[in-house]
């Protein structure tokens, strides 16, 4: 049960949603998802008070991962057990919770208390289907926070990611979501928390700055701005959209995401360069540029710029390359080499090149699943130009499910590190603004509402 | 079963959509408007306090019955009458140096400009002012002299003169528009380099909204390089030109529609730095 691949009970889900097409079964692993009982902890004296918010989040958390089958509250039994010790004769038993109504697999229980001014959890998680405590413990330990709501959250935060960990799935906490926002009057990068909390202007370049790319480590950004070309420095931000003459060629910045500060990259002679993805040893960019005249062409560059190697050589616009996060081998990319955009696949080198996509509609935006079997992207299959939908693709057998349909023009898909979590962008109305998805196309969330926001790229956690 | 329902309803096409969100917000407008009826109206005003005494008698003020301006609009250089009529009054006062006057009159005037002429009368009684206005049409202005033609700078003859190049969707070949347009370009380049060789000029790619914005960025660089192509075969001196592609960051039309999305399917010449 612990190794079940979650991903793939909700890929199956999104199968049904699409009607006759099925993932490629081995990639996706039948079996329901893993039941779980959370009582509401009771704290102990003064940390009582931070309770609704422990109970809350742990019980969010839980139920956002989306790879867990939450039991309602309503069918849990009067007994609520507060520590191992509580399951004995005449207490509180395995069965009431395994059994129905509940019929839980697991059950979250404990408590806090407040001790030297801090809150105190002590948490376990139980498979209660087992015969006793000793093989039904997965998880018994104590967590430290600050006794006020914040550290209420945070325990409740730690405590979910180490029951997610049971069940092979990674949590979102302290994972960041990377985004384009014009909220100040240009478009500038921005930062926010995966729950849409904590949104921070990461750029000011007062131009336009846009197409973020993160390194594997989480170390690294990469993206694309127009410079402001110094004659013109001082001008009001607000006539760029008239006097445009005022920008340089688009170029490519790289920013570490530790100081913040601008590294040294050398861009190319060339007309544009735009940044796309970094390679999984967080060392070598890979980018689209018209460095050899002509079309924008897919190139790879060391983290200075230096080095350039050139991966396609074809008459039609090459953008949008993303590499395989497994293999480092492989990519997807955007090709307009059959007329239309369409998303490809090909070697590193360049070689064994195979559309992925039917040529119908547009096809852009691939992102590819930590799995490296996956990808999402966005497409217009089936609707006029510029409405483009969710779709997530099986490589090897090229299946693919829509996860949205018929609500606004949504793009720019991106896996979250947990690899069952997408966000992307949506136009649902006047303003365009990021969400955040489960691969079923379920459970999805507004993140941002000021000004326009596109482009999010997820972060893993970083210390 | 919920899976099949939420199919149905997650397929609607947005349209109907937007018009179920306009039915739930017509009732919400209606609310809105009764509750404003229903706002009980702000107390009023205190009165305003007794005069504690009673004014002294006073004589009667000076009235200004007629001043006017005949005719009301000139043209430079003629004159314009003013007539008036005063009851009343003992110090009697037109502005713009016309001084002085008797109760009736009338006085020609030559304004430069147009003119706010302002009659003020004094009285025991106390005062008065009108006003009459004369308005000057300006007069053609005299042709220039063949020799001397004053030449707009070379950014504004740019801004003004240069014609844009549209494409279709998806492409960057130039059309046969596009053709006519550039080619008028050309010449204008010429000019213009011929009598400001330091200046340069930014060829612009742009692209409508429905395409993605990394396609865009690279179908907007090819379409400012075709035209500048063209502009370097038609004899445009090619380092005087640099492209830049805009993609559809900065449309010049923001409308979702046919008409809208071809302005913004364009090569756009504006002056470099």
């Amino acid at each position: 049960m612990k190794r079940i691949i979650l991903v793939s009970s909700v890929l199956l889900g999104a199968a049904v949603f699409a009607g006759a097409q099925q993932i490629n079964t081995t990639v996706v692993k039948s079996g329901e998802k893993p039941s779980i009982a959370v009582p509401d902890f009771r704290g102990s004296g003064d940390a009582q008070p931070f309770m609704a918010v422990f109970n809350s989040t742990l019980f969010n958390e839980l139920s956002g991962s989306g790879q867990l089958k939450m039991i309602a509250k309503t069918l849990y039994p009067t007994q609520v057990p507060q520590q191992p010790a509580d399951f004995r004769q005449g207490g509180p038993s395995f069965a009431d919770w395994s059994g129905p109504p509940p019929n839980a697999n697991y059950l979250a229980f404990g408590y806090t208390a407040a001790q030297n001014n801090q809150i105190v959890l002590y948490g376990w998680l139980f498979d209660v289907r087992q015969a006793n405590a000793g093989s039904a413990q997965l998880i018994g330990k104590v967590y430290l926070g600050s006794l006020d709501e914040a550290g209420a959250r945070k325990v409740a935060q730690q405590f979910a990611a180490d029951i997610l960990k049971q069940f092979g799935a990674t949590s979102l906490i302290g994972t960041r979501i990377y985004f384009v926002s014009d909220r100040s009057g240009n478009k500038e990068i921005w930062s926010m928390n995966y729950d849409g909390s904590d949104q921070k202007q990461f750029t000011n370049y007062r131009s336009i700055t846009t197409f973020p790319a993160i390194s594997a480590d989480g170390t690294k950004i990469a993206f694309t701005t127009y410079p402001v070309l110094a004659s013109s420095r001082n001008a009001n931000a607000a006539q760029f959209g008239k006097q445009s003459a005022n920008l340089g060629q688009p170029q490519i910045f790289l920013h570490s995401l530790e100081t913040g500060r601008k590294l040294v990259y050398y861009n190319q002679q060339a007309s544009m360069n735009a940044a796309s993805d970094f390679l999984p040893d967080s060392r070598h960019l890979l980018i689209y540029s018209t460095a050899n005249g002509g079309f924008s062409q897919i190139y790879e560059t060391d983290l200075d710029g230096g080095e350039l190697k050139r991966i396609t050589n074809s008459r039609s616009l090459e953008v949008e390359p993303k590499v395989n996060p497994r293999t480092g081998m492989d990519l997807v990319f955007v090709s307009g080499r059959g007329g239309t955009p369409q998303v490809y696949r090909m070697n590193i080198d360049g070689t064994d090149v195979n559309r992925l996509t039917t040529g119908e509609g547009d096809a852009v935006n691939p992102a590819w699943n930590p799995d490296g079997q996956h990808i999402a992207f966005a497409w217009t299959r089936g609707f006029e130009p510029g409405n483009f939908n969710i779709f997530v693709m099986d490589v090897a057998s090229r299946n693919v499910v829509q996860l949205t349909s018929g609500a606004g023009r949504n793009e720019n898909p991106y896996w979250a590190p947990d690899g069952v979590h997408l966000v992307f962008s949506s136009k649902r109305g006047r303003t365009t603004q990021i969400y955040t998805m489960l691969a079923d196309g379920t459970g999805l969330q507004q993140l941002t509402t000021q000004g326009n926001n596109e482009k999010p790229v997820w972060s893993k956690a970083t210390q | 079963m919920s899976d099949s329902s939420r199919l149905h309803a997650s397929l609607q096409p947005t349209r109907s959509g937007l018009s179920r969100a306009g039915m739930l917000l017509l009732p919400v407008l209606v609310l809105f408007a009764v509750g404003c009826a229903k706002k009980v109206p702000p107390p009023p005003p205190p009165p305003p306090p007794q005069p504690t005494a009673t004014a002294p008698p006073q004589a009667a003020p000076p009235v200004i019955n007629s001043f006017t301006a005949e005719p009301s609009t000139v043209e430079a250089g003629q004159s314009s009458t003013l007539r008036w009529s005063i009851t009343g009054a003992t110090d009697m006062n037109i502005d713009h140096g016309v001084g002085a006057v008797q109760s009736t009159g009338m006085r020609q005037v030559f304004p430069r400009a147009s003119t706010s002429y302002t009659l003020t009368v004094r009285g025991p009684g106390g005062m008065d002012s009108r006003s009459v206005n004369v308005n000057l049409t300006s007069a053609p202005p005299p042709p220039p002299p063949a020799s001397t033609t004053p030449r707009l700078s070379s950014a504004d003859l740019l801004q003004q003169q240069a014609q844009d190049a549209f494409f279709d969707l998806d492409m960057s070949e130039i059309r046969t528009d596009g053709r006519d347009a550039l080619t008028h370009d050309a010449a204008l380049l010429k000019q213009i380099f011929q009598q400001d060789p330091n200046f340069s000029v930014v060829v612009e790619g742009h692209c409508d909204e429905r395409g993605s914005a990394e396609y865009n960025l690279a179908l907007g660089d090819r379409r400012a390089t075709a035209a500048k192509d063209f502009l370097v075969q038609q004899g445009v001196p090619a380092d005087r030109l640099k492209t830049i592609s805009y993609g559809k960051e900065r449309p010049q039309c923001t409308e979702a529609s046919e008409d809208c999305w071809q302005k913004n399917r364009r090569a756009h010449l504006s002056p470099g730095q």
